[in-house]
């Protein structure tokens, strides 16, 4: 160290660091580091920098076998978000973040700060925050009251935060299995626009630099979230962690945002960070460790909330709407002027300079000193112990299918009723998916949302998939299989994948089988990404969701952007036209019931593996669809997903509003046609013509035509296989009950 | 014509507003410190979250600088049209009559809504036909129009119900289904759904342009 004093404060010793969630090793490389025991400011900013949460200490080495390069890659890894080039000098900025621990103690507050959080990150870039998606998990709602509670306030929360901030949310997904149900999963994504040249990062530069702190005061609220929420499983007390989460204000957050984009927009600063995890601390460090620099910090001068806090909780303080930038001298005035014109305080509380330390001070008293590197950089990263488990992880689901419902006809409804695959509608309409006049395409409208952002008819598309229990089944393909369900929804609505985000939910990384699923995944996410053509440009690590029942399903969330060149020709979910010709596009082989949605409503335990995927095939479905969509030849596109075949097609008539036809030998048909899962099989419709050419580029069979009011096989002999309308809808709405 | 759009700490939908008006005429933002109107021809107090709804809806935004002037203009027979939280912040302000309270089921509700046009005798409705059908969304969590019987026979008898949500389109318990209303001078209007968003096919329908129209074609 330089020719600091030893700083002022209580040496607290390995057992507060152990208490902390610090290993007794780690604690000991920590004493090298510094050549002495760290005092409490200091042990608090370690134990927050070297968690599981800020360190990646578990997933940092796979995650580097991640692609991340690509001709489109603005921003990759590293940053606040990553971003990617859409072309027309327009730049998409974009990230998935978890917030499960806090939505799991508090829902309301949890989900809704995870959406304020996300945001931040989006405009720390100096990007306009343009959409949000969300992504859920919990338990089953039948069974569980607890789940159904869970599930309302996360709901609400995200809405709170995003119809209050103008930010629209624009689509995602739910699923509920049983193994979410102590331990829900809440995940938002958010993208934002920029152009390319005015993007900013957030490493500190300039010695002699003003470091600015605007936004909210500082208080206690969310002390210690990083470390007691998101790095440790659930235990039976954990309402005792309530004071952890954090609470949000959507409207400090909107002056937050409209202040930093003005702030960006005038030049007035060098480099920019929101203050997320470990408050001050992470954003601190890791601006003085992007930079090269160190960081000196009077925690005297942050506006606080509540006398008499401590430097230390100042210091790891997750009080949200908060901003840290960095400002030459010079402009400071300009800085703060701007911050009174928005009402969010502005205060000058550190500088930047030339030794590479963190120097914490109280007033004239130094209370820590740590060498950037070995806060930010020195945590020791561990190799996981992956072992594929020898006895299955998860109990079979409970049966929920009545044992009379047996006939295509009843099944179908079942199907169509159940939690994973019903309308969530009840959801999506208490979001505002319309602000800002950007979406071309709301929630049900076509397989991915899709925003306008260029001024000649350009946009992109945006899908976010991952279903858990395929890839509890099957680590490697099941994770294969979200992201090409990914790229099937962008290929509906003619979009090309540009970049990939995910957030890899998993339960304890030091359990051999966890690491096992773990190490297959981010094996998966890879080569489909790789083949896909759409690095992955950010995103975040969710470990430790176990509670007393057992670990979640692996849960490797992706999330997807991908270019529309012309928003007018997007192709919508639902049949469009009368008289259309329909068919089944893109699968060359029998599909699969194995972990497909209606084994779960029959019980079935998980298989072990799920069948290989043909990734190159799908590769080549998704260019010959995703060009259909672009020359306008379909009427509409829809992926067949959860449910299967049969599923797709009723959700096209609903979508529609449309009946259809089905004509073939039926009695002959497998169930496995009907009710199996595979990936990138399509429904499609349009002129016979059209789907002939495309026949020609990949496999297609025309099954019937569009119209009518039911949806009819052909021929019925004993006029049973008919659904009307009215039923299919009534099933698909089984989830308003839930939201009275 | 020059639309003026007020600029709250909290306002969402102030941008889309302003490009709504930019397709019948010339349109800008206000801001909220500034009790200078900028010489503006109508003005549109927009849609969001101003103040963050603290105390109560629109009641902070009332008692700003721009909103005395725009009491005094509305006084003055100008133009002012608002729209979801700006019906909030004239009703708070006195310049139209009722109050907007919480939905029935307590839940915001962003969806399309078909509204029957109620009057064309408005600043804000000349382009339209008394009965028609427009097409535009509602988004909201506060917009059930509520106000004492007598006032509500009141405001029949003097047409001024500027649009009602057809048969099964009333998303949140509106009194008489009422989703807009006029003022006593014609000139100011309030309504919870979203005309600034139905000015585009490509986002939805384009039916609330003709809000927009109305008041450019008026004579300035």
């Amino acid at each position: 160290m330089s020719d600091a004093v030893a700083p002022v404060g209580v040496v607290q010793g390995i057992d507060q660091a152990v208490a902390l969630g610090l290993t007794r090793p780690e604690y000991a490389l920590i004493i090298e580091k510094l050549g002495r025991e760290p005092v409490e400011v200091e042990l608090a900013m370690f134990s927050l920098l070297w968690s599981e949460h800020c360190a990646y200490k578990h997933s940092k080495k796979l995650l580097r076998t991640l692609p991340t390069e690509g001709p489109s890659v603005v921003m990759g890894p590293g940053e606040n978000a990553g971003a990617v080039d859409v072309g027309g000098g327009i730049t998409i900025a974009f990230k998935v973040e978890s917030h499960n621990h806090p939505s799991a103690v508090e829902p309301f507050q949890g989900a809704a700060t995870g959406v304020g959080g996300i945001l931040r990150d989006i405009f720390a870039i100096g990007a306009r925050p343009i959409a949000v998606l969300d992504s859920l998990r919990f338990g089953e709602p039948a069974d569980s009251e607890r789940s159904r509670y869970l599930l309302d306030r996360a709901v609400a929360g995200i809405g709170h935060y995003g119809n209050s901030i103008g930010v629209p949310n624009i689509g995602g997904e739910v699923y509920f299995e049983a193994p979410y149900e102590t331990n829900c999963l809440v995940n938002a994504m958010a993208l934002g626009i920029g152009e390319r040249d005015k993007l900013i990062r957030s490493a500190a530069a300039g010695v002699g630099n003003i470091v600015v702190l605007y936004g909210a005061s500082t208080g206690r609220d969310g002390i210690g979230g990083a470390s007691v929420l998101a790095s440790a499983e659930f235990g039976e007390d954990d309402a005792d962690k309530r004071p952890s989460v954090q609470v949000g204000d959507p409207f400090e957050e909107k002056k937050l945002l409209e202040c930093s984009l003005e702030l960006l927009e005038k030049g007035s600063i060098v480099s920019l960070q929101d203050l997320g995890a470990a408050g001050l601390t992470s954003s601190a460090s890791e601006m003085a460790s992007g930079g090269k620099v160190g960081i000196d910090i009077d925690v005297a001068k942050v506006p606080l909330r509540e006398p008499g806090m401590a430097p230390f909780e100042v210091m790891v303080s997750e009080s949200q709407e908060r901003m840290l930038c960095v400002v030459k001298p010079d402009r400071v005035a300009d800085v703060l002027a701007l911050c009174e014109k928005w009402e969010v305080h502005g205060t000058a509380i550190g500088t930047v300079i030339e030794d590479r330390v963190m120097r914490i001070r109280d007033g004239d008293v130094v209370v820590g000193e740590m060498p950037v590197e070995a806060l930010v950089d020195d945590c020791p990263l561990y190799d996981l112990a992956p072992e594929k488990p020898t006895e299955p992880v998860y109990p079979a689901p409970a049966r929920t299918l009545p044992v009379d419902v047996t006939t295509t006809h009843d099944l179908l409804l079942a199907l169509l009723a159940s939690p994973n695959i019903a309308s969530r509608r009840p959801l999506f309409e208490q979001y505002d998916c319309l602000v800002q006049s950007r979406t071309v395409r709301r929630p049900e409208e076509a397989d991915a949302a899709v925003l306008a952002v260029g001024e000649d008819g350009a946009g992109i598309g945006v899908a976010i998939d991952c279903n858990g229990r395929r890839v509890a089944a099957d680590p490697y393909w099941g994770t294969v299989a979200a992201a090409l369900e990914c790229a099937a929804n962008l290929a509906c609505v003619g979009a090309e994948p540009l970049g990939t985000t995910n957030n890899l939910n998993f339960g304890n990384p030091e359990k051999p089988h966890i690491a096992w699923q773990l190490t297959e995944a981010v094996r998966g996410l890879g080569d489909a990404c790789r083949a896909l053509q759409a690095p992955i440009v950010g995103g975040n690590v969710s470990l430790y969701n176990e509670g007393v029942a057992g670990p979640i399903y692996p849960t490797p969330v992706v999330g997807m952007v991908g270019a529309v060149p012309d928003v007018g020709c997007v192709a919508p979910s639902g049949f469009a036209r009368d008289g259309d010709a329909w068919g089944l596009a893109g699968w060359n082989r029998m599909p699969s019931l194995a972990a497909s949605e209606l084994a779960k409503l029959r019980g079935e335990p998980l298989p072990d593996g799920l069948p290989e995927i043909d990734i190159p095939h799908c590769v080549s479905v998704l260019s010959a669809i995703r060009a259909a969509v672009r020359d306008g030849s379909l009427a509409s596109c829809h992926d067949v997903a959860e449910g299967g075949f049969l599923v797709a097609l009723a959700e096209a008539c609903l979508l529609g509003g449309r009946g259809a036809t089905l004509t073939g030998s039926w009695a002959e048909v497998p169930e496995a046609i009907l009710f199996g899962e595979d990936a990138c099989g399509f429904i499609v419709s349009g002129s016979r013509e059209a789907l002939e050419r495309l026949g020609d580029v990949i496999p297609l069979d025309i099954f019937g035509t569009v119209g009518g009011d039911a949806l009819r096989r052909l021929p019925d002999p004993d006029g049973e296989t008919v659904w009307s309308l009215d039923e299919l809808r009534n099933a698909h709405g089984a989830l308003a009950s839930l939201f009275p | 014509m020059r639309f003026g759009v007020v600029q709250f700490p909290g306002s969402c939908d102030e941008v889309d507003a302003v490009l709504a008006a930019e397709r019948v005429g010339e349109a800008e933002l206000l801001w909220h410190r500034d009790a200078d109107l900028r010489g503006v021809d109508a003005v549109i107090v927009p849609g969001g979250f101003s103040y963050g709804d603290y105390l109560r809806v629109g009641a902070i935004a009332r008692f700003s600088p721009v909103m005395e002037s725009v009491i005094r203009f509305a006084q003055e027979g100008g133009p002012v049209l608002g729209i979801c939280n700006g019906f909030q912040v004239l009703c708070e302000a006195g310049l139209l009559p009722g109050a907007l309270l919480p939905n029935t089921r307590l839940r915001f509700v962003c969806r399309q809504a078909d509204l029957v046009v109620g009057t064309a005798n408005s600043a804000w409705s000349g382009d339209c036909t008394t009965g028609e059908i427009l097409s535009i969304p509602v988004k909201h969590t506060t917009g059930r129009y509520y106000a004492p019987e007598a006032m509500l026979d009141e405001l029949e008898a003097d047409d001024r119900v500027l649009v009602r949500y057809a048969n099964g389109h009333n998303p949140n318990g509106s009194l008489r289904d009422i989703a807009g209303v006029v003022g006593e001078g014609r000139n100011v209007v309030g309504l919870m759904p979203h005309p600034e968003h139905a000015v585009d096919p490509l986002t939805g329908s384009v039916d609330g342009l003709k809000l927009f129209a109305s008041a450019a074609s008026l004579r300035v």
